[in-house]
Protein backbone atom coordinates (compact mmCIF):
# COMPACT_ATOMS: atom_id res chain seq x y z
CA UNK A 1 0.00 0.00 0.00
CA UNK A 2 1.90 3.59 -1.03
CA UNK A 3 2.18 5.92 1.61
CA UNK A 4 -0.96 7.38 2.88
CA UNK A 5 -0.06 11.15 3.02
CA UNK A 6 -3.03 13.45 4.23
CA UNK A 7 -3.57 13.76 7.33
CA UNK A 8 -4.93 11.02 9.96
CA UNK A 9 -7.38 11.15 12.82
CA UNK A 10 -6.07 11.77 16.46
CA UNK A 11 -8.78 9.85 18.02
CA UNK A 12 -9.37 10.92 21.88
CA UNK A 13 -10.82 8.26 24.23
CA UNK A 14 -14.09 9.97 23.50
CA UNK A 15 -13.29 9.04 19.43
CA UNK A 16 -11.79 5.60 20.16
CA UNK A 17 -14.88 3.70 19.43
CA UNK A 18 -16.19 5.26 16.81
CA UNK A 19 -12.42 4.70 14.59
CA UNK A 20 -12.38 0.90 15.87
CA UNK A 21 -16.30 0.49 14.37
CA UNK A 22 -15.85 2.34 11.15
CA UNK A 23 -12.41 0.12 11.02
CA UNK A 24 -15.24 -3.00 10.84
CA UNK A 25 -16.95 -0.95 8.31
CA UNK A 26 -19.78 -0.29 10.68
CA UNK A 27 -21.41 3.68 10.30
CA UNK A 28 -22.12 4.82 13.48
CA UNK A 29 -23.17 7.71 15.93
CA UNK A 30 -23.21 8.30 19.72
CA UNK A 31 -26.90 7.80 21.06
CA UNK A 32 -28.50 8.68 24.38
CA UNK A 33 -29.98 5.47 25.96
CA UNK A 34 -32.03 7.81 27.95
CA UNK A 35 -33.89 9.95 25.55
CA UNK A 36 -33.17 8.22 22.00
CA UNK A 37 -30.84 11.69 20.89
CA UNK A 38 -28.25 10.81 18.26
CA UNK A 39 -25.45 12.84 17.52
CA UNK A 40 -21.75 12.82 16.04
CA UNK A 41 -20.02 15.25 17.88
CA UNK A 42 -18.54 12.85 20.92
CA UNK A 43 -19.09 13.41 23.95
CA UNK A 44 -19.84 11.99 27.81
CA UNK A 45 -22.85 13.45 28.24
CA UNK A 46 -26.37 13.80 26.18
CA UNK A 47 -26.94 17.60 25.12
CA UNK A 48 -30.37 16.70 25.46
CA UNK A 49 -31.24 15.24 28.77
CA UNK A 50 -27.47 15.55 29.97
CA UNK A 51 -27.41 11.61 30.96
CA UNK A 52 -24.17 10.20 30.36
CA UNK A 53 -25.72 6.66 29.48
CA UNK A 54 -24.20 6.72 25.86
CA UNK A 55 -23.93 4.28 23.21
CA UNK A 56 -22.30 3.76 19.81
CA UNK A 57 -24.89 3.38 17.68
CA UNK A 58 -24.91 1.54 14.10
CA UNK A 59 -26.95 3.11 11.46
CA UNK A 60 -27.75 2.21 8.23
CA UNK A 61 -25.53 4.04 6.20
CA UNK A 62 -27.97 5.95 3.79
CA UNK A 63 -28.69 9.69 3.83
CA UNK A 64 -28.78 12.82 1.72
CA UNK A 65 -26.32 15.33 0.41
CA UNK A 66 -27.23 18.09 3.17
CA UNK A 67 -24.84 20.80 1.64
CA UNK A 68 -21.51 20.85 0.21
CA UNK A 69 -18.39 22.59 -1.64
CA UNK A 70 -15.89 21.76 -4.23
CA UNK A 71 -12.68 22.83 -2.32
CA UNK A 72 -10.05 24.61 -4.62
CA UNK A 73 -7.45 26.29 -1.46
CA UNK A 74 -7.46 22.93 1.11
CA UNK A 75 -6.35 23.76 4.74
CA UNK A 76 -3.81 21.20 4.72
CA UNK A 77 -1.84 21.29 2.08
CA UNK A 78 -1.04 17.51 1.61
CA UNK A 79 -4.51 18.00 -0.39
CA UNK A 80 -3.20 19.97 -2.98
CA UNK A 81 -2.89 17.60 -5.37
CA UNK A 82 -6.18 16.59 -5.19
CA UNK A 83 -8.10 19.39 -6.15
CA UNK A 84 -10.98 20.25 -6.94
CA UNK A 85 -12.88 17.69 -4.94
CA UNK A 86 -15.75 17.66 -3.23
CA UNK A 87 -16.23 18.15 1.01
CA UNK A 88 -19.51 17.35 1.94
CA UNK A 89 -22.16 17.31 4.82
CA UNK A 90 -24.01 14.53 4.75
CA UNK A 91 -27.64 13.83 6.66
CA UNK A 92 -28.00 10.39 7.66
CA UNK A 93 -31.24 9.28 7.55
CA UNK A 94 -31.27 8.85 11.13
CA UNK A 95 -31.23 12.41 11.91
CA UNK A 96 -27.24 13.59 12.67
CA UNK A 97 -25.06 14.98 10.37
CA UNK A 98 -21.56 14.16 9.12
CA UNK A 99 -18.71 15.89 7.36
CA UNK A 100 -17.61 13.97 4.61
CA UNK A 101 -16.10 13.43 0.70
CA UNK A 102 -18.17 11.90 -1.99
CA UNK A 103 -17.09 9.57 -4.46
CA UNK A 104 -18.42 7.74 -7.59
CA UNK A 105 -19.44 10.65 -8.79
CA UNK A 106 -18.50 13.77 -11.28
CA UNK A 107 -18.59 17.20 -9.82
CA UNK A 108 -21.16 18.56 -12.15
CA UNK A 109 -23.43 16.07 -11.36
CA UNK A 110 -23.21 16.89 -7.30
CA UNK A 111 -26.79 17.89 -6.02
CA UNK A 112 -27.50 19.11 -2.64
CA UNK A 113 -30.39 16.34 -1.36
CA UNK A 114 -29.04 13.84 -3.64
CA UNK A 115 -29.30 10.03 -2.01
CA UNK A 116 -25.81 8.91 -0.85
CA UNK A 117 -24.66 6.03 0.78
CA UNK A 118 -21.13 5.16 2.62
CA UNK A 119 -18.11 3.69 1.33
CA UNK A 120 -15.48 2.67 3.33
CA UNK A 121 -12.43 3.61 2.90
CA UNK A 122 -9.32 1.92 4.20
CA UNK A 123 -6.68 4.37 4.20
CA UNK A 124 -4.13 2.65 6.34
CA UNK A 125 -3.91 -0.02 8.63
CA UNK A 126 -5.25 1.43 11.55
CA UNK A 127 -7.75 3.91 9.95
CA UNK A 128 -10.89 3.78 8.00
CA UNK A 129 -12.62 6.83 6.60
CA UNK A 130 -16.59 6.47 6.12
CA UNK A 131 -16.90 8.34 2.58
CA UNK A 132 -20.46 8.31 0.15
CA UNK A 133 -21.56 7.62 -2.96
CA UNK A 134 -25.01 8.37 -4.86
CA UNK A 135 -27.36 6.21 -3.64
CA UNK A 136 -29.25 4.70 -6.82
CA UNK A 137 -32.01 2.92 -4.68
CA UNK A 138 -32.67 6.25 -2.93
CA UNK A 139 -35.66 8.39 -2.98
CA UNK A 140 -35.39 10.75 -5.50
CA UNK A 141 -33.83 13.98 -4.88
CA UNK A 142 -37.05 16.62 -3.32
CA UNK A 143 -37.63 20.17 -4.17
CA UNK A 144 -36.60 22.20 -1.51
CA UNK A 145 -40.43 22.99 -0.09
CA UNK A 146 -40.81 19.15 0.67
CA UNK A 147 -37.36 18.94 2.53
CA UNK A 148 -39.02 20.93 5.74
CA UNK A 149 -37.18 21.48 8.66
CA UNK A 150 -33.87 20.02 9.77
CA UNK A 151 -34.08 17.56 12.19
CA UNK A 152 -31.71 17.04 14.49
CA UNK A 153 -33.38 16.18 17.52
CA UNK A 154 -34.32 12.27 16.12
CA UNK A 155 -37.06 10.97 17.63
CA UNK A 156 -39.16 7.59 16.82
CA UNK A 157 -35.41 6.17 16.59
CA UNK A 158 -34.89 2.44 15.51
CA UNK A 159 -34.80 -0.70 18.68
CA UNK A 160 -31.17 -0.86 19.69
CA UNK A 161 -29.33 -3.66 17.94
CA UNK A 162 -25.81 -4.58 19.87
CA UNK A 163 -23.42 -5.06 17.07
CA UNK A 164 -21.86 -8.42 16.82
CA UNK A 165 -18.95 -8.89 18.93
CA UNK B 1 -34.01 48.94 40.40
CA UNK B 2 -33.61 49.54 37.02
CA UNK B 3 -31.13 45.94 35.74
CA UNK B 4 -30.74 47.18 32.02
CA UNK B 5 -27.58 48.56 30.30
CA UNK B 6 -29.74 50.87 28.51
CA UNK B 7 -28.15 54.28 28.81
CA UNK B 8 -25.06 53.33 30.94
CA UNK B 9 -21.81 53.46 29.37
CA UNK B 10 -21.17 55.05 26.29
CA UNK B 11 -18.25 54.76 24.25
CA UNK B 12 -16.18 58.34 24.18
CA UNK B 13 -12.97 57.51 22.39
CA UNK B 14 -11.97 55.23 19.58
CA UNK B 15 -8.62 54.51 17.89
CA UNK B 16 -7.62 52.06 14.75
CA UNK B 17 -5.45 51.54 12.29
CA UNK B 18 -5.44 51.03 8.98
CA UNK B 19 -5.08 46.95 8.18
CA UNK B 20 -1.84 46.41 6.17
CA UNK B 21 -0.95 42.66 4.81
CA UNK B 22 2.07 42.78 7.04
CA UNK B 23 4.05 44.71 9.40
CA UNK B 24 7.61 43.24 9.93
CA UNK B 25 8.65 46.65 11.47
CA UNK B 26 6.35 46.12 14.44
CA UNK B 27 5.09 43.93 17.22
CA UNK B 28 1.88 43.03 18.19
CA UNK B 29 1.97 44.40 21.64
CA UNK B 30 3.21 47.75 20.10
CA UNK B 31 0.19 47.74 17.68
CA UNK B 32 -2.02 47.19 20.81
CA UNK B 33 -0.09 49.79 22.87
CA UNK B 34 -0.32 52.56 19.99
CA UNK B 35 -4.07 52.37 19.48
CA UNK B 36 -5.04 52.38 23.13
CA UNK B 37 -3.00 55.59 23.53
CA UNK B 38 -4.90 56.96 20.50
CA UNK B 39 -8.21 55.86 21.70
CA UNK B 40 -7.31 57.43 25.56
CA UNK B 41 -6.59 61.09 24.10
CA UNK B 42 -9.40 60.65 21.78
CA UNK B 43 -11.71 60.27 24.69
CA UNK B 44 -9.61 63.53 26.41
CA UNK B 45 -8.46 61.68 29.00
CA UNK B 46 -5.04 60.87 31.26
CA UNK B 47 -3.32 57.69 31.51
CA UNK B 48 -4.25 58.23 34.77
CA UNK B 49 -7.81 58.20 34.47
CA UNK B 50 -7.89 54.94 32.68
CA UNK B 51 -8.77 52.24 35.47
CA UNK B 52 -10.16 49.15 33.20
CA UNK B 53 -8.70 47.15 30.80
CA UNK B 54 -10.21 44.86 28.35
CA UNK B 55 -8.17 43.02 25.83
CA UNK B 56 -8.49 40.03 23.68
CA UNK B 57 -7.80 36.59 25.49
CA UNK B 58 -4.11 36.12 23.70
CA UNK B 59 -1.59 34.39 26.45
CA UNK B 60 -0.68 36.40 29.00
CA UNK B 61 -2.66 39.92 27.75
CA UNK B 62 -4.58 41.82 29.80
CA UNK B 63 -1.53 41.62 31.81
CA UNK B 64 1.27 42.09 29.51
CA UNK B 65 -0.70 45.19 27.89
CA UNK B 66 -1.41 46.83 31.10
CA UNK B 67 2.50 46.22 32.35
CA UNK B 68 3.73 47.67 28.91
CA UNK B 69 1.22 50.80 29.29
CA UNK B 70 2.70 50.92 32.85
CA UNK B 71 -0.93 51.18 33.83
CA UNK B 72 -2.64 49.41 37.41
CA UNK B 73 -6.58 48.78 36.11
CA UNK B 74 -8.45 47.69 39.65
CA UNK B 75 -11.14 45.82 37.06
CA UNK B 76 -9.58 43.76 33.83
CA UNK B 77 -10.87 40.66 31.96
CA UNK B 78 -9.44 38.75 28.40
CA UNK B 79 -12.04 37.23 26.12
CA UNK B 80 -12.55 35.60 23.12
CA UNK B 81 -15.63 35.62 21.30
CA UNK B 82 -14.13 35.17 17.77
CA UNK B 83 -15.52 37.93 15.67
CA UNK B 84 -18.46 38.85 17.92
CA UNK B 85 -15.25 39.76 20.80
CA UNK B 86 -15.30 43.46 20.13
CA UNK B 87 -19.16 43.88 19.98
CA UNK B 88 -19.38 41.66 23.57
CA UNK B 89 -16.42 44.27 24.74
CA UNK B 90 -19.01 47.03 24.71
CA UNK B 91 -21.79 45.54 27.30
CA UNK B 92 -18.72 43.82 28.86
CA UNK B 93 -16.99 46.97 29.57
CA UNK B 94 -20.44 48.92 30.53
CA UNK B 95 -20.87 46.43 33.45
CA UNK B 96 -18.05 47.38 34.49
CA UNK B 97 -18.62 51.23 34.18
CA UNK B 98 -22.19 50.77 35.52
CA UNK B 99 -21.49 49.25 38.52
CA UNK B 100 -18.53 50.77 39.59
CA UNK B 101 -15.79 48.26 38.95
CA UNK B 102 -14.08 50.97 37.25
CA UNK B 103 -14.74 54.46 35.63
CA UNK B 104 -12.81 54.44 32.26
CA UNK B 105 -12.47 50.71 30.57
CA UNK B 106 -9.96 50.78 27.33
CA UNK B 107 -10.88 47.67 24.95
CA UNK B 108 -7.89 46.83 22.88
CA UNK B 109 -7.56 44.11 20.37
CA UNK B 110 -4.48 43.57 17.96
CA UNK B 111 -3.10 40.99 15.65
CA UNK B 112 0.14 39.94 15.49
CA UNK B 113 2.22 42.28 13.45
CA UNK B 114 4.13 39.72 11.47
CA UNK B 115 2.86 37.33 8.41
CA UNK B 116 -0.85 37.23 8.83
CA UNK B 117 -1.74 34.49 5.95
CA UNK B 118 -3.77 32.15 7.17
CA UNK B 119 -2.45 28.94 8.38
CA UNK B 120 -3.56 25.79 9.42
CA UNK B 121 -3.17 25.81 13.28
CA UNK B 122 -3.54 22.89 15.38
CA UNK B 123 -7.26 21.03 14.97
CA UNK B 124 -9.12 20.83 18.02
CA UNK B 125 -10.16 17.36 18.70
CA UNK B 126 -13.71 18.25 16.57
CA UNK B 127 -11.90 19.28 13.39
CA UNK B 128 -8.96 16.05 13.96
CA UNK B 129 -11.71 13.46 14.01
CA UNK B 130 -14.47 14.47 11.70
CA UNK B 131 -13.33 17.73 9.71
CA UNK B 132 -9.51 17.33 8.73
CA UNK B 133 -9.51 13.54 7.29
CA UNK B 134 -12.11 15.13 4.67
CA UNK B 135 -9.77 17.67 3.43
CA UNK B 136 -11.81 21.29 4.10
CA UNK B 137 -11.24 24.36 2.31
CA UNK B 138 -8.30 27.08 4.26
CA UNK B 139 -9.63 29.20 7.05
CA UNK B 140 -13.18 28.89 7.08
CA UNK B 141 -13.97 29.06 3.66
CA UNK B 142 -16.15 25.52 2.83
CA UNK B 143 -18.29 26.19 6.07
CA UNK B 144 -19.00 29.46 5.11
CA UNK B 145 -19.45 28.06 0.98
CA UNK B 146 -21.43 25.35 2.60
CA UNK B 147 -23.56 27.39 4.22
CA UNK B 148 -23.99 29.74 1.17
CA UNK B 149 -25.07 26.37 -0.88
CA UNK B 150 -27.69 25.52 1.36
CA UNK B 151 -29.24 28.88 1.06
CA UNK B 152 -29.18 29.11 -2.27
CA UNK B 153 -30.75 25.12 -2.25
CA UNK B 154 -33.48 26.30 0.27
CA UNK B 155 -34.26 29.79 -0.45
CA UNK B 156 -33.11 30.13 -4.42
CA UNK B 157 -30.71 32.95 -3.30
CA UNK B 158 -28.28 33.65 -6.34
CA UNK B 159 -24.74 34.58 -6.12
CA UNK B 160 -25.33 37.92 -7.81
CA UNK B 161 -27.44 38.50 -5.12
CA UNK B 162 -24.72 38.14 -2.83
CA UNK B 163 -22.14 39.78 -4.83
CA UNK B 164 -24.02 43.10 -4.98
CA UNK B 165 -23.32 43.04 -0.86
CA UNK B 166 -19.67 42.83 -1.63
CA UNK B 167 -20.29 45.65 -4.13
CA UNK B 168 -22.07 48.25 -1.68
CA UNK B 169 -19.41 47.52 0.73
CA UNK B 170 -16.69 48.47 -1.47
CA UNK B 171 -18.46 51.95 -2.41
CA UNK B 172 -18.37 52.85 1.22
CA UNK B 173 -14.75 52.28 1.16
CA UNK B 174 -13.90 54.70 -1.69
CA UNK B 175 -14.63 57.13 1.10
CA UNK B 176 -12.87 55.79 4.43
CA UNK B 177 -8.77 56.02 3.30
CA UNK B 178 -8.14 53.63 6.13
CA UNK B 179 -9.51 50.94 4.44
CA UNK B 180 -7.60 48.30 2.46
CA UNK B 181 -8.97 48.27 -0.81
CA UNK B 182 -9.78 52.31 -0.74
CA UNK B 183 -9.09 53.38 -4.45
CA UNK B 184 -10.46 49.81 -5.59
CA UNK B 185 -14.26 50.01 -7.24
CA UNK B 186 -15.76 47.11 -7.71
CA UNK B 187 -18.59 45.77 -9.74
CA UNK B 188 -20.94 42.67 -9.59
CA UNK B 189 -18.90 41.43 -12.72
CA UNK B 190 -15.97 41.53 -11.14
CA UNK B 191 -16.94 39.92 -8.33
CA UNK B 192 -18.88 36.82 -10.30
CA UNK B 193 -15.47 36.88 -13.07
CA UNK B 194 -13.41 36.43 -9.62
CA UNK B 195 -11.56 33.03 -8.92
CA UNK B 196 -13.86 30.34 -7.26
CA UNK B 197 -11.90 29.63 -4.24
CA UNK B 198 -15.03 27.13 -2.64
CA UNK B 199 -18.21 26.82 -4.68
CA UNK B 200 -20.00 28.56 -4.42
CA UNK B 201 -17.63 31.31 -2.75
CA UNK B 202 -15.86 33.92 -4.77
CA UNK B 203 -12.46 35.47 -4.32
CA UNK B 204 -13.99 38.66 -3.68
CA UNK B 205 -16.53 37.60 -1.75
CA UNK B 206 -14.19 36.15 1.43
CA UNK B 207 -12.13 38.73 3.69
CA UNK B 208 -8.60 39.04 3.28
CA UNK B 209 -6.72 38.19 6.26
CA UNK B 210 -4.78 41.73 7.53
CA UNK B 211 -2.68 42.98 10.38
CA UNK B 212 -4.01 45.55 12.56
CA UNK B 213 -5.40 47.35 15.64
CA UNK B 214 -8.36 48.79 17.39
CA UNK B 215 -9.31 50.72 20.80
CA UNK B 216 -12.36 52.24 22.54
CA UNK B 217 -12.46 53.72 25.63
CA UNK B 218 -16.32 53.09 27.52
CA UNK B 219 -16.84 54.91 30.47
CA UNK B 220 -19.72 55.88 32.55
CA UNK B 221 -23.43 58.02 31.73
CA UNK B 222 -22.33 60.23 34.54
CA UNK B 223 -19.17 61.22 32.87
CA UNK B 224 -19.68 60.38 29.09
CA UNK B 225 -20.84 64.08 28.79
CA UNK B 226 -17.64 65.58 29.67
CA UNK B 227 -15.43 64.02 26.42
CA UNK B 228 -14.43 66.25 23.54
CA UNK B 229 -17.08 63.79 21.28
CA UNK B 230 -20.98 63.31 21.40
CA UNK B 231 -20.82 59.83 24.24
CA UNK B 232 -22.27 57.25 21.87
CA UNK B 233 -24.71 55.03 24.25
CA UNK B 234 -25.38 51.78 24.30
CA UNK B 235 -28.96 51.27 24.56
CA UNK B 236 -29.23 47.35 24.44
CA UNK B 237 -27.37 44.07 23.90
CA UNK B 238 -27.63 40.49 23.61
CA UNK B 239 -25.50 37.37 23.36
CA UNK B 240 -26.57 33.88 21.99
CA UNK B 241 -23.99 30.80 21.30
CA UNK B 242 -25.04 27.85 19.53
CA UNK B 243 -22.57 26.27 18.35
CA UNK B 244 -18.32 26.60 17.73
CA UNK B 245 -17.73 27.55 14.34
CA UNK B 246 -20.56 26.63 11.88
CA UNK B 247 -19.99 22.66 12.09
CA UNK B 248 -22.03 20.09 10.52
CA UNK B 249 -24.55 19.53 13.81
CA UNK B 250 -25.64 22.99 13.52
CA UNK B 251 -29.71 23.04 14.00
CA UNK B 252 -30.08 24.46 10.81
CA UNK B 253 -26.94 25.56 8.80
CA UNK B 254 -29.16 28.70 7.15
CA UNK B 255 -30.36 30.01 10.31
CA UNK B 256 -28.08 31.63 13.33
CA UNK B 257 -27.87 32.47 17.10
CA UNK B 258 -28.12 36.29 15.95
CA UNK B 259 -32.34 36.07 15.75
CA UNK B 260 -31.50 35.21 19.63
CA UNK B 261 -28.95 38.14 20.53
CA UNK B 262 -30.69 40.49 18.29
CA UNK B 263 -33.98 40.02 19.60
CA UNK B 264 -32.90 40.20 23.11
CA UNK B 265 -30.77 43.62 21.95
CA UNK B 266 -33.82 45.43 20.30
CA UNK B 267 -35.72 44.25 23.68
CA UNK B 268 -33.14 46.04 26.02
CA UNK B 269 -33.14 48.77 24.03
CA UNK B 270 -36.81 48.89 23.27
CA UNK B 271 -36.74 49.46 19.49
CA UNK B 272 -37.28 47.46 16.63
CA UNK B 273 -35.17 46.72 13.42
CA UNK B 274 -37.09 49.43 11.51
CA UNK B 275 -36.38 52.18 14.21
CA UNK B 276 -32.12 51.31 12.88
CA UNK B 277 -30.52 54.27 10.61
CA UNK B 278 -27.48 52.09 10.04
CA UNK B 279 -26.05 48.92 10.24
CA UNK B 280 -22.38 47.35 11.14
CA UNK B 281 -23.02 43.58 10.60
CA UNK B 282 -20.17 41.10 11.34
CA UNK B 283 -18.39 40.13 7.39
CA UNK B 284 -16.20 37.27 7.05
CA UNK B 285 -18.39 36.25 4.00
CA UNK B 286 -20.56 37.80 2.30
CA UNK B 287 -23.41 34.90 3.11
CA UNK B 288 -22.60 36.01 6.39
CA UNK B 289 -24.23 39.43 6.04
CA UNK B 290 -26.86 38.07 4.75
CA UNK B 291 -28.05 35.59 7.07
CA UNK B 292 -27.54 38.07 9.80
CA UNK B 293 -29.87 40.76 7.69
CA UNK B 294 -32.31 38.12 7.90
CA UNK B 295 -31.96 36.39 11.97
CA UNK B 296 -31.78 40.37 13.05
CA UNK B 297 -35.01 40.80 11.70
CA UNK B 298 -33.90 43.25 8.50
CA UNK B 299 -35.93 40.78 6.35
CA UNK B 300 -37.74 37.52 6.08
CA UNK B 301 -35.63 34.32 6.65
CA UNK B 302 -34.80 33.29 3.23
CA UNK B 303 -35.67 36.34 1.34
CA UNK B 304 -32.09 38.39 1.53
CA UNK B 305 -31.70 38.12 -1.97
CA UNK B 306 -34.17 39.89 -2.91
CA UNK B 307 -34.25 42.25 -0.20
CA UNK B 308 -30.19 42.59 -0.94
CA UNK B 309 -31.11 43.57 -4.42
CA UNK B 310 -33.56 45.95 -4.00
CA UNK B 311 -31.81 47.96 -0.97
CA UNK B 312 -29.25 50.07 -1.67
CA UNK B 313 -26.34 49.71 1.37
CA UNK B 314 -24.16 52.69 0.97
CA UNK B 315 -23.38 55.46 3.32
CA UNK B 316 -26.39 57.58 0.57
CA UNK B 317 -28.19 54.28 0.55
CA UNK B 318 -31.92 53.64 2.45
CA UNK B 319 -30.27 51.22 4.43
CA UNK B 320 -26.37 52.02 5.18
CA UNK B 321 -24.53 48.94 5.73
CA UNK B 322 -21.17 48.26 6.98
CA UNK B 323 -20.00 52.22 5.76
CA UNK B 324 -15.99 51.65 6.53
CA UNK B 325 -16.50 48.68 3.99
CA UNK B 326 -17.00 45.97 5.76
CA UNK B 327 -14.11 43.62 6.34
CA UNK B 328 -14.31 42.63 3.11
CA UNK B 329 -12.99 45.85 2.18
CA UNK B 330 -11.30 47.53 5.17
CA UNK B 331 -9.56 43.78 5.67
CA UNK B 332 -10.01 41.38 8.68
CA UNK B 333 -7.03 42.19 11.25
CA UNK B 334 -8.03 39.04 13.17
CA UNK B 335 -10.10 39.13 16.29
CA UNK B 336 -9.57 43.09 15.07
CA UNK B 337 -11.83 42.78 12.16
CA UNK B 338 -14.36 42.60 13.84
CA UNK B 339 -14.07 45.57 16.20
CA UNK B 340 -13.66 47.57 12.77
CA UNK B 341 -17.62 47.15 13.06
CA UNK B 342 -17.73 48.74 16.78
CA UNK B 343 -15.70 51.30 15.62
CA UNK B 344 -16.88 52.92 12.56
CA UNK B 345 -20.61 52.68 13.87
CA UNK B 346 -18.65 55.16 16.92
CA UNK B 347 -17.18 57.42 14.28
CA UNK B 348 -20.64 57.54 12.21
CA UNK B 349 -22.57 58.03 15.52
CA UNK B 350 -20.01 60.81 16.54
CA UNK B 351 -20.34 62.51 13.33
CA UNK B 352 -16.89 61.76 12.60
CA UNK B 353 -17.45 59.75 9.30
CA UNK B 354 -16.24 62.73 6.76
CA UNK B 355 -17.27 62.32 3.31
CA UNK B 356 -19.02 59.30 4.33
CA UNK B 357 -21.43 60.37 6.82
CA UNK B 358 -24.69 58.79 7.21
CA UNK B 359 -27.09 61.85 7.22
CA UNK B 360 -29.62 60.69 9.51
CA UNK B 361 -28.87 58.66 12.21
CA UNK B 362 -30.09 58.08 15.43
CA UNK B 363 -29.45 54.32 16.11
CA UNK B 364 -26.97 51.65 14.75
CA UNK B 365 -27.16 48.07 14.96
CA UNK B 366 -23.80 46.12 15.66
CA UNK B 367 -22.98 42.75 15.09
CA UNK B 368 -20.20 40.08 15.46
Amino acid sequence: MPEYTLPLPQPTILHQPMWDAFKQHRLVVQRCRACDMMFIFAREHCPRCWASDLEWYEVSGRGRLYTYTTVRQPMHPAFNELVPYVYAIVQLDEGPRLPSNLVNVPIEDVQVDMPLRVVWDDVTSEFTLPKFEPDPDGLPRRMPHQTGATRVHASGVPAYTPAPA
Amino acid sequence: MDKSLRGKGAIIGIGELRPMRRRPDRTGIGLAAEVAIEAIADAGLLKEDVDGLITELALGEPAALAEYLGIRPRWAHGVNMFGATAAIMVPLATMAVSTGMANNVVCVINTPAGDVLPGMGAPNTYQANYEFPYGPGVAQNSNYAMIAQRHMFEFGTTQEQLAKIAVDQRFNAQANPLAAFYGTPLTVDDVMNSRMVSDPLKLLECVMPTTGAAAMVITSADRAKAGPHPPVYLLGAGVSIEHGIPPAHAIKMVDTPVKFSARQAFQNAQLSPRDMDMLSLYDCYTITVAVSLEDAGFCKKGEVGDFASSMDFTYKGNLPLNTHGGQLSFGQSGLAGGFSHVIESARQMMGRAGDRQVEKLDFCFVNG
